[in-house]
């Protein structure tokens, strides 16, 4: 076997991943033992909840589809060399968005309500994500600081939208109306709808980066920004291009969220899932289709963290616990260094001034 | 002494506050004595970025150091029910995620960005998980009359009764910007971070002196949290940090990565958080509670946009040292 055949057999890229997971639960139930609980039982409720049966994987795919959306908003910016970190904000704009024209538009038929509903929610978390774009080509200020600036911005500001000028009435809780049933999504084969959308927009984005003009700027600018400039891409448009299709994509999530879950803006049930994206980005590579399998492992724990709450008396948030080691194992060269592997790290243009 | 822009923005200062203090003396000491503890923790969290991006290390990770600081800081001296261990346990804490950053942008020449928000999350994981409710420490860290300068007319109420860790955090930021400009360590430490190779040649040891730096920051980062935790407010909530270590990234950089500079910027901040929550309580203006939340974010992302690109950071920063290979 030649070294080119090997390479594509092995099961090289995922090795890491996997490993990541495995060893993230080992220490997690070692945790969870310290605790004072069974890591064994907990874990056992854990997967198969979200994974025993039809109705529980239906479940864990529901919470899956607004991960896999926001993990492709921090993919799409990663290959082109930016942190985006700032999906929770533009996800929270998006949703509120989404609902807005849920509501207000009366009388449209569905197949017109849900894409405008959708486009509102894309057209709000571009925007969001734009300002830290722009802040980035055009005055050089690192992303990262300016979108998790922007998540609180945007979070004060849903929050004060939603319990001010677009409250619904005569209640006391911060919401929204609810949506009209012309604009919510409704499920197929049981099986949510949004969730396909969410892997066809995987699909379309690794398609877009290895076939079209578009994709090859990003990916030019993300491994080598000077040759990039060099072959005479314009590197600021690529920068706002790449944040303007992950602010869409995030905003797209919340959309999802809103039309098919909630079915309102109310601002407690969209917490996290912007955040989870990062993980599930980094879990998947930075690769549009390793974001499927990443969000569905994550979607699973999210989606039966309460019943091992209720079932093995241990906290839910044991699932941050479990994400946030994955996600020191799956980046940190820890394990491929244990394990003689070369381990092919996720790069970002680094530094303030560029 | 040549005459600068911050010598007519001190005089500027010193007017406003001759003006305000003629009006209601009272009411203007409050409010600068509230923007001094505004100020302090992200003048300390801006310390920590000062000393890592100094020899070169970009630390995004400030806000998850303060965060797992704090709650160790809360919850030992809960335990232990004696405060002041709570903030030896505090700065512990801080040390080790100094070490784990050391480790990780150094020894292993991990992207510092991703290294910075692993750590963030690893904070916010960890202690959300670990999070119990129904402790308390005993009592906050006693605040100090200081003996003298209490007395002055003025400034004395607006210097004294602050905490320890108020006191010492000054001091430090001081001596730090002695230390920087004035002595070998802070020489070496500016080599390192501007031109690593040639620090190297010069029989400086680059991987040593950042540990060390990067160590060093993370206690300090320690320090920020145990005063969020056990001098500040004396509780500890999920998430509790709030983006100061976020917002003490732009303290940093709007103070052009120099301690006393950032010390000013902190204070600004402070000044603006304090006077905004003055106006509120005397119903001179009528804002949304949100939008007084967003005022540091706000800000931040203005001061970031109008100082970016008229400020140079450390030339090496963020890009991990690899020795040339005979």
């Amino acid at each position: 076997m030649t070294e080119e055949t090997k390479k594509r057999f092995s099961l090289g890229p995922l090795f890491i991943p996997f490993l990541s997971v495995f060893v993230a639960l080992a220490i997690g139930g070692i945790l969870v033992y310290l605790q004072g609980s069974n890591p064994f039982l907990a874990y056992r409720v854990l997967f198969s909840t979200a994974f025993g049966s039809l109705d529980g994987f239906a479940t864990t795919l529901a919470k899956a589809t607004p991960l896999v959306l926001s993990g492709l908003a921090v993919v799409i910016c990663l290959r082109a060399g930016l942190f985006n970190i700032g999906a929770q904000g533009q996800l929270i704009s998006g949703a509120l968005a989404s609902a807005w024209a849920g509501y207000t538009f009366v009388g449209l038929p569905m197949l017109v309500h849900i894409p405008l509903a959708l486009g509102f929610g894309a057209f709000f978390g571009a925007a969001v994500a734009m300002i830290a774009g722009a802040l980035k080509a055009y005055r050089g200020v690192h992303e990262v600081i300016t979108t998790i600036m922007l998540n609180s911005i945007v979070i004060a500001l849903a929050d004060y939208l939603a319990s001010t000028p677009f409250k619904e009435p005569d209640q006391p809780l911060t919401r929204t109306p609810k949506i009209q049933d012309s604009a919510r999504i409704p499920d197929i084969f049981g099986l949510p709808m949004g969730f396909f959308l969410a892997v066809f927009m995987a699909l379309a984005f690794w398609w877009m980066l290895r076939n079209t003009t578009t994709g090859f700027r990003i990916e030019t600018t993300g491994r080598n920004k000077n040759a990039g400039l060099y072959a005479g891409i314009s590197v600021k448009r690529t920068i706002m291009m790449s944040m303007l299709l992950g602010g869409a994509v995030a905003g797209v999530a919340g959309a999802v969220e809103t039309l098919s879950i909630v079915g309102r803006f109310e601002p407690a049930f969209n917490a996290g899932l912007g955040f989870d994206g990062i993980t599930v980005a980094l879990l998947g590579r930075a690769n549009p289709l390793g974001v499927i399998p990443a969000a569905i492992l994550i979607g699973g724990m999210r989606a039966s963290g309460s019943t091992v709450q209720f079932e093995a008396g241990v906290p839910p948030e044991v699932v941050d616990l479990l994400l946030a080691l994955i996600l020191f194992f799956v980046t940190a060269p820890i394990l491929a260094r244990f394990f003689k592997r070369k381990h092919d790290g996720v790069s970002l243009t680094s530094g303030w001034g560029n | 002494m040549k005459i600068q822009n911050r010598h007519f923005i001190a005089l500027f200062a010193l007017i406003i506050f001759t003006f305000s203090y003629s009006q209601n003396g009272l009411v203007t000491t409050s409010v600068v004595y509230t923007a001094i503890q505004f100020a302090l923790p992200l003048a300390l969290a801006a310390m920590v970025g000062v000393l890592c991006e100094r020899t070169g290390v970009v630390n995004i990770g400030i806000e998850g150091t303060m965060l797992i600081s704090a709650f160790s800081a809360f919850f030992i001296g809960a335990i232990v029910q004696d405060t002041f261990v709570g903030l030896i346990a505090g700065v512990v804490t801080g040390v080790v995620v100094g070490l784990l950053l050391a480790v990780m942008a150094v020894t292993w020449k991990m992207d510092q960005i991703i290294a910075g928000v692993i750590i963030n999350i690893m904070a916010a994981g960890l202690t959300s998980f670990l999070y119990s409710q129904n402790y308390s420490i005993p009592s906050t860290l006693s605040p100090i009359d200081l003996p003298i300068v209490g007395t002055w007319p003025i400034i004395g109420p607006i210097l004294s009764f602050h905490g320890p860790i108020t006191y010492f955090g000054i001091v430090f930021i001081i001596g730090l910007w002695f230390a920087l400009y004035r002595t070998r360590w802070g020489l070496r430490s500016r080599a390192v971070g501007e031109h690593p190779s040639s620090a190297d040649t010069a029989g400086v040891s680059v991987t040593k002196l950042r540990y060390l730096n990067v160590t060093i920051a993370g206690a300090v980062g320690g320090l920020a949290g145990s005063y969020l935790a056990l001098e500040a407010v004396g509780i500890f909530e999920r998430g509790f940090t709030a983006g100061k270590g976020f917002t003490a990234l732009a303290i940093m950089i709007f103070g052009r990565w120099n301690p006393l500079g950032a010390l000013a910027a902190a204070i600004f901040f402070g000044l603006a958080q304090a006077v905004t929550n003055q106006l509120m309580i005397d119903e001179v203006v009528q804002i949304p509670q949100q939008f007084i939340n967003m005022l540091p974010y706000v800000l931040t992302i203005l001061i970031l946009a109008i100082s970016a690109g008229k400020v140079r950071p450390p030339a090496a920063e963020g890009i991990p040292y690899e020795k040339e290979k005979v």
